[in-house]
């Protein structure tokens, strides 16, 4: 299976052995687990909660029950993505084009590292902030009273921008960063208005930045669970909080199954159609990753 | 453009001073500020079920970092001499272990684990010599480090890539002319190329792990880790100790993290 490169004195066996473990991993972890799942959404309900063998669409025929979840998913993940865009783009260009060198890395840095700490800490600021302590009870110092912000949809996508953003920044920054400046010049001394030049020149060059930016941010926000658990109350509720309430909550495992399967498909015909749409090429995905 | 992008830092980083300003209050309740103390890191400190969270949580971060390193540094570097259709189902297999959604990978490993605790439990019970305890297979550390690692090994696995692209192969060539061990070029001339972002890799999974809710309310069965600790005591109002947890999470992950980033990029930029 290897074809040997790099002088090739080391046997096949080293390759193999190497990759054992990995393989294991994904093997018992990743594959069987996912081919569980989808066995299950074809089975039924045990009288006690779990799995009980059986092969029926029950599960499937049963999914617009859970429609108000799937409905709010799709409309809070695309509109999230398109929010986090928004704002991220000026601060990428601001980044990639007006930071001199020698502060680039510290504030590129700053914005990617709130991404890997915790979003659960980082969403339960919100909750401190946005709830009845917080900015409400400072409004009814200077006279305003019952406003409520923990709890709403506004609350929600406020979760949704905080806890992306960062995510959408590094992969336009990158995009952008490769630019050649050159070409900015070009375009300018060719009389174009800086306003042309943006949406002729930079626009376009940094679609695959953006592409992928969207993508993963939409990705992660098809799965969501915490921030409409903290900021939603409840009433704004994702397939990802159907699926804790299914799996721990009243151990409907089939059902549950059957949600997390529709889930996963519906990802994946988004983002292949998606992919197919925007680019042609995987573009800078790796990098996207830090 | 430059006010925005202050706006957008403060936005980032206030409620992150928040937390922190408010662990340091004297108060009795978390959102009245009345003074600066460390009563409430006393208090969290002295709570036996936090400290019990956090050496669970350390104990599996660890163990994530050392596995994932050592299997995604290997695998790395394996899979730089796979071609084909099997290069083609690794990459594949790497893709989908860090695109599916935490929460779809807690449940399956969840549902998984215990079908296949309940076949092979009567098993070993059976293998076991009569009179003793037979042994039991139960959701806890194993299962938490098993389902963090498969993410963070494909992430090592892409960062120790991306590196091995950008070294020097005339160096690994020379190594070889000059007639040393393949094990001798690989400790003296690719592993030093590789190192950083090998740390970079073991920083960033144990901040994963370290950080990571989902997965672990999913799987880590009887055994509480910080974040699942921290989620449960929200649910039950919000008090100053969970400033006090936040705070030092928080500390904890942004310094590895700025570590692994600075590691990550300064040989890229020289």
């Amino acid at each position: 299976m290897a074809a040997a490169t790099a002088g090739g004195r080391k046997g096949p066996w080293l390759t193999v052995a190497l990759l054992a473990p990995t393989s294991a991993w994904f093997l018992i972890l990743l594959v069987m687990p996912l081919a569980v799942v989808v066995i299950f959404s074809f089975g039924a309900r045990a009288p006690m909660g779990g799995y009980a063998a059986a092969f029926t669409f029950e599960q499937y025929a049963n999914l617009p029950s859970r429609f108000a979840a799937f409905k709010n998913t799709m409309t809070f993940a695309p509109l999230g993505t398109l929010l986090c865009l928004l704002i991220a783009y000026p601060l990428a260009y601001y980044l990639a084009v007006k930071v001199s060198p020698r502060w680039k890395l510290l504030l590129l840095v700053l914005v990617i590292v709130p991404f890997w700490t915790s979003l659960l800490i980082r969403t339960y600021a919100w909750i401190f902030i946005l709830g009845g302590r917080g900015i409400p009870a400072l409004l009814e110092l200077i006279g305003i009273e019952g406003v409520r912000l923990i709890n709403t949809p506004g609350a929600v996508m406020l979760g949704i921008v905080y806890g992306y953003l960062p995510l959408m920044v590094f992969p336009i920054f990158v995009s952008l960063e490769k630019l050649d400046k050159g070409l900015l010049e070009v375009s300018s001394d060719l009389g174009g208005t800086p306003l042309r030049t943006f949406l002729q020149v930079t626009l376009p060059l940094s679609m695959p930045g953006m592409a992928t930016g969207c993508m993963l941010v939409f990705i992660l926000l098809m799965g969501e669970f915490l921030i409409p658990a903290f900021l939603g109350g409840g009433k704004i509720f994702f397939i990802g909080n159907a699926l804790v309430d299914l799996f721990l909550q009243s151990r409907n495992w089939p059902f549950g199954s059957a949600v997390a399967v529709t889930l996963v498909v519906i990802m994946l015909i988004t983002v292949s159609l998606y992919m197919r749409l925007t680019m042609g090429k995987s573009t800078g995905r790796d990098e996207s990753l830090m | 453009m430059r006010l925005y992008a202050i706006a957008v830092y403060l936005f980032l980083y206030v409620p992150i001073g928040i937390i922190v300003l408010f662990s340091f209050n004297s108060g009795r309740h978390a959102s009245d500020f009345v003074g600066l103390s460390v009563k409430w890191y006393g208090k969290a400190w002295s709570n036996p079920f936090v400290i019990d969270a956090l050496t669970t949580s350390l104990i599996i971060a660890l163990s994530v970092a050392v596995l994932s390193s050592l299997m995604g540094t290997s695998a790395a570097l394996a899979l730089q001499r796979v071609r084909g259709p099997m290069r083609v189902l690794f990459d594949g297999l790497i893709y989908v272990s860090i695109m599916i959604p935490g929460i779809v990978i807690g449940i399956a490993t969840l549902i998984a684990l215990v079908t296949a605790f309940d076949i092979l439990n009567p098993l070993l019970a059976s293998l076991w010599p009569e009179g003793v305890k037979p042994a039991k297979l139960s959701l806890g550390y194993t299962s938490v480090i098993a389902a963090h690692t498969l993410f963070t090994m494909s992430l090592v696995i892409i960062l120790v890539r991306a590196r091995i692209a950008g070294m020097d192969r005339a160096l690994i060539e020379a190594s070889q002319d000059l007639y040393a061990t393949p094990w001798r070029t690989f400790y003296q001339v690719t592993l030093p190329q590789i190192f950083p972002a090998v740390l970079a890799g073991f920083l960033l999974s144990f901040t994963f792990s370290f950080d990571d809710f989902i997965i672990s309310f999913f799987v880590a069965g009887a055994n509480t880790t910080l974040p699942v600790y921290v989620f449960s005591s929200i649910r039950r109002g919000i008090t100053p100790e969970v400033n006090v947890i936040g705070s030092v999470v928080l500390f904890v992950s942004l310094t590895l993290l700025i570590i692994a980033q600075l590691l990550l990029r300064r040989r890229d930029r020289r």
